[in-house]
């Protein structure tokens, strides 16, 4: 398995072993971080000790996307194998996550039946509590409203699915940003959810760490695959005041990441299949590669948050 | 079923070789297609006759839509790899149309006067 990609906008020279103490399950994998602009490598065998757990305030959770149950094709034919390898992941690790959270496109085609194969399969995981953000695979021909009854009642959700929450001092934001998409555009977050934003972290200090969590990616990663969100520079301006916010998406099944000023961008792999990087294909559709070397491509993103630091930490590791 | 099928598709074929052919249905199934490929509607604007059939095809392996901007036809559900849609062509006139699954997919249908 091979794991890559932290950072540290804090420039403290940072506790790299702590955070990545939780990241010990990837075991023999290579871990890149990036700290003051220098990217280093180390195995994870070399940084971290397995099984040491996390002291209570902190906190850390994990980020999975893309599911795509029910696709079949030949980018590949298992999707719900490789969801389960990667709860197999989950349930390896030496501490758990205190949750996960899934940024979208749990299915395919919105089916029912792709939706009760998901839930089946999550039944595995040790983790039992996760959060939700639709993708535009789970909305495709009712608005989201069966994904809504699914997976969004117990938080509360307002409006098409949007919804808050505070652990360990941390608060979440979930946005909705794919439906009534309009003609031409990008994903769009809408003037009733950004103004429930505005209000939701008007009371919050700026001490206060914030993780938004969207399936479309909230900053223009390549708008001419739709790959952005029209409306997303208004909702970040509402965080800018914040010190630390971490921005987490799904969308285009691989790791990209961007840093502007106090805010993190960063997409996640997919567990179903891999896309070409941006501009380097006809379109963003699934992208064929060697068998031996899909899991390699589908992975999954841990994020740590100590308390005292202002910055998370988001490591990928991919199925291999 | 089937074999109801065979016989009606066979009498069009009987009344196309005469030469009298006027159901839209087998003439725009050959002529007013628009395929979806590599998230494009190709071709991106189809001129048709008012009262004509238009039917898409998804060529990829990622869902797309039929949306009229203006809500001016039916909307077509989520389109698997190789489903298809079909409308009938209305009044005259000028109807754009996208992808509510990939907005940026957009594509243009001119409705000409029989």
């Amino acid at each position: 398995m091979s794991d890559y990609i932290s950072h540290d906008h804090e420039h403290d020279g940072i506790d790299r072993r702590g955070f990545l103490q939780c990241m010990a399950w990837a075991g023999t994998g290579l871990l890149w971080t990036v700290s003051g602009g220098v990217l280093a490598s180390k195995t994870l065998a070399q940084i971290a000790k397995a099984g040491e757990p996390l002291p209570a305030t902190d906190l850390s959770f994990l980020q999975i996307s893309d599911s795509h149950i029910g696709f079949n094709k030949d980018a590949n034919k298992d999707v719900t194998a490789t969801f389960q390898i990667a709860l197999d992941r989950i349930n390896a690790m030496p501490t758990p996550p205190s949750f996960l959270i899934h940024t979208g496109d749990i299915t395919q085609l919105s089916k029912p039946e792709e939706f009760d194969t998901f839930d089946q399969v999550l039944k595995s995981c040790r983790t039992k509590d996760v959060f939700y953000v639709p993708g535009e695979h789970d909305v495709l021909n009712d608005g989201g409203k069966l994904y809504r009854e699914r997976y969004l009642k117990s938080v509360e959700a307002k409006g098409s699915g949007w919804y808050s929450f505070n652990k360990n001092g941390v608060h979440f934001i979930a946005l909705v940003n794919v439906l009534d998409l309009q003609a031409g555009g990008l994903g769009q977050l809408g003037d009733e959810q950004l103004e429930w934003l505005e209000a939701d972290v008007k009371d919050l200090g700026t001490s206060t760490p914030i993780v938004v969590f969207a399936h479309i990616p909230l900053w223009a990663v390549y708008p001419q695959w739709g790959w952005g969100t029209s409306d997303s520079e208004r909702g970040l301006g509402y965080l800018k005041r914040f010190g630390s916010v971490t921005v987490l998406n799904g969308h285009i099944h691989q790791v990209l990441q961007k840093i502007e000023g106090n805010i993190t961008f960063h997409t996640a792999m997919s567990t179903a299949f891999p896309q070409p990087a941006p501009g380097t294909a006809p379109s963003p559709g699934p992208m064929k590669v060697p068998a031996e070397k899909l899991r390699s491509m589908l992975g999954l993103t841990s994020v740590q948050y100590k308390q005292g630091k202002t910055t998370l930490a988001v490591v990928d590791s991919n199925l291999s | 079923m089937a074999l109801l099928c065979a016989i009606s598709f066979l009498n069009l074929s009987i009344l196309a070789l005469a030469g009298e052919m006027k159901d839209a249905d087998t003439t725009t199934s050959k002529q007013n297609r628009i395929e979806i490929k590599d998230f494009a509607f190709n071709p991106q604007t189809l001129t048709v006759k008012s009262g004509e059939k238009i039917t898409w095809i998804n060529r990829d392996e990622e869902p797309h839509t039929v949306v009229s901007v203006e809500k001016q036809f039916k909307k077509s559900t989520a389109l698997d790899t190789d489903q298809e849609f079909t409308i009938t062509t209305g009044a005259p006139g000028t109807y754009t149309y996208f992808c509510s699954v990939h907005p940026k997919m957009t594509g243009t249908i001119v409705v000409m006067k029989p």
